[in-house]
């Protein structure tokens, strides 16, 4: 293996992980928004699936979806009955595999940023004639900003330490599945130790340097002058 | 004319309720805490979706069992009773965001909204810093600044310690002499509610229990006599002049003039007086050589128990009615009754 390998490794990383993060920002913000406001029953049930990859073995999950999603499972069928081709093994199948593994950790902090809002400047701005879409843009997204940069670095940061779901859907193919971790893993396998930690290194500084971003934005976040 | 008619079941009480408002002038909705004040002036605003309920504004009709149109549709203005500003903006960006939404003429500039609260100093500030008081004034600005038809504010003054309190009334009362929209009021403090008001719903438990003008209500003896030891009297007056020399202002009403200790008001500003009614006195005969300056004529026009010992007597001052708390034993030894002629003696008298 190659150190150009470790690379597109790397770089399968980064996509996957920044796809993943945009794809969960956009779906999970009505989701998040539907569980902080919504009065409905079931509520509990949908809150507990969303939870469910934190405690679920990521194999369990890529196992599942190899199944559904394998050539004669019944996402794969409907998929080729659709005239497309089947996901697993491929980088697309890894964004469906990580959308569903990461959810929980851009839903819950949206869902907590959007709850911390309360009714009341919503309240405030729809007797100042702001209509739906104007206060969601003007109100709702500078308020939960904070919460949605949490979301952001915790989608991401988690997607690119995946591991279990990448293996089991993913599998194994340099410059199109193979991402930073199984890259380690397998340099680790090789007995390439110097290899395992250059990439360990590079993720462990990498996170640590989002994370303290992070936080050093963090209290100037709340306010966007006007 | 605004008129609402609403039925909404909430837990703890009914609001059930079916009123005409003035279209002009300041509207109190009067009762204690719990009996539906904010709700009524939330289904207004349209923040209470309540089935089968009506709401007409002028001509124009904002809900009835077919239409319901959303709080920003509806050309109104809310101050909230926690000022409800936005934290992500400072207190520029927050009377901005309503100056750049309004949709009709605006009522004031944005110049004169600023120096009229007194916020030029505050402008760069953000909400979280500001005082109650300040942040109160931000949301009184910011909703005028919205270029509402009318004006709706809930409790705006119960939050506030006593002197923001006294600040913001004043302003109050100046903003009620010079817009000219409409503000209906929720409130449950008397002193608020006697010196802004022209007109008058009192509630109790999601009803309304009486309606009509301020002065005429506020005196009604069934009304006053429910208020115990808080009955009292609220009188129209104009400054009609100082006496300098004792420190004394002038003020004249339909009954005569009635002497206060010194105010700075100029001649010619109208004001409103509060009497209360343990503060009046009846005799059968002016009294002379008496420390008391404000002795009227006034004939007896209503009378009724408010204890086993105390009753209210309601008088009128050539036009102006006026209430004095009494013994039984008193007004049994001065044989009063509807009708007869006899002096009110005021010993304190309250600018409002």
């Amino acid at each position: 293996m190659s150190g150009a390998d470790d690379i597109s490794a790397l770089w399968v990383s980064l996509r996957l992980a920044a796809l993943t993060t945009l794809i969960l920002l956009v779906l999970g913000a009505p989701l998040a928004w539907w569980l902080a406001r919504g009065r409905f029953r079931g509520r509990i049930l949908i809150e507990a699936v969303i939870s469910l990859p934190l405690v679920l073995p990521p194999t369990v999950l890529g196992f599942y979806l190899l199944v559904a999603l394998a050539p004669q499972g019944p996402l794969g069928r409907l998929m080729q009955a659709l005239g497309l081709a089947p996901l697993a093994f491929t980088f697309s199948g890894l964004v469906i595999g990580s959308c569903l593994y990461s959810l929980p950790f851009v839903v819950q902090p949206l869902r907590d940023a959007f709850a911390a809002i309360g009714e009341r400047p919503l309240e405030a701005a729809a007797t100042l004639r702001a209509g739906p879409l104007d206060r969601f843009f003007t109100i709702i997204l500078p308020l939960a900003r904070p919460g949605i940069l949490t979301a952001a670095v915790l989608g991401f940061a988690h997607t690119l330490g995946e591991f279990g779901v990448v293996l089991m859907i993913g599998g194994n193919i340099p410059g199109r599945t193979r991402v930073l971790s199984i890259a380690i893993y397998d340099h680790v396998e090789a007995l390439d130790y110097g290899r395992a930690h250059l990439l360990s290194a590079g993720l462990l500084l990498f996170s640590f340097l989002v994370l303290l971003a992070v936080h050093a934005l963090r209290p100037r976040i709340g306010r966007t002058g006007r | 004319m605004i008129e609402t008619r609403f039925r909404i079941r909430r837990p703890g009480f009914l609001l059930d309720v079916h009123e005409t408002f003035p279209e002009r002038g300041v509207t109190a909705i009067f009762g204690p805490s719990g009996c539906g004040k904010t709700t009524w002036l939330r289904a207004i605003a349209g923040l209470e979706r309540a089935g089968g309920g009506l709401c007409r504004f002028g001509g124009r009709i904002w809900q009835d069992d077919t239409r319901f149109l959303p709080p920003h549709a509806r050309p109104l203005a809310y101050v909230f009773q926690d000022a409800a500003l936005f934290a992500h903006l400072d207190v520029r960006g927050n009377l901005e965001y309503a100056r750049r939404r309004a949709r009709a003429a605006p009522i004031l500039s944005f110049e004169r909204a600023v120096r009229l609260l007194r916020l030029e100093h505050l402008l760069d500030r953000d909400p979280a810093g500001l005082s109650g008081g300040e942040a109160q004034r931000v949301a009184l600005a910011r909703a005028l600044l919205a270029a509402p038809a009318l004006l709706l504010m809930d409790e705006p003054l119960s939050a506030l310690d006593a002197s923001a309190r006294r600040a913001i009334l004043s302003l109050l009362e100046e903003l009620r002499r010079d817009l000219p929209i409409p503000i209906i009021l929720v409130s449950h403090a008397r002193d608020e509610t006697a010196r802004l008001a022209d007109h008058l719903v009192l509630m109790e438990a999601g009803r309304v229990r009486a309606s009509g003008p301020l002065l005429e209500l506020w005196t009604r003896l069934d009304i006053a006599g429910s208020h115990g030891k808080a009955a009292s009297s609220v009188i129209a007056a104009r400054v009609s002049g100082h006496e300098k020399a004792w420190n004394l202002t002038r003020l004249a009403f339909s009954g005569g003039e009635i002497l206060t200790a010194g105010t700075e008001l100029p001649k010619g500003s109208r004001a409103r007086l509060r009497i209360m009614a343990r503060d009046v006195s009846i005799t059968l005969r002016r009294q002379e050589q008496t420390s008391i300056l404000n002795i009227f004529p006034a004939t007896v026009t209503g009378m009724r128990a408010i204890s086993t010992a105390r009753m209210l007597v309601q008088l009128d001052l050539r036009g102006t009615l006026l209430l004095s708390a009494i013994t039984r034993k008193s007004a049994a030894a001065l044989r009063l009754e509807r009708g007869r002629e006899v002096f009110a003696q005021i010993k304190a008298v309250a600018l409002l």
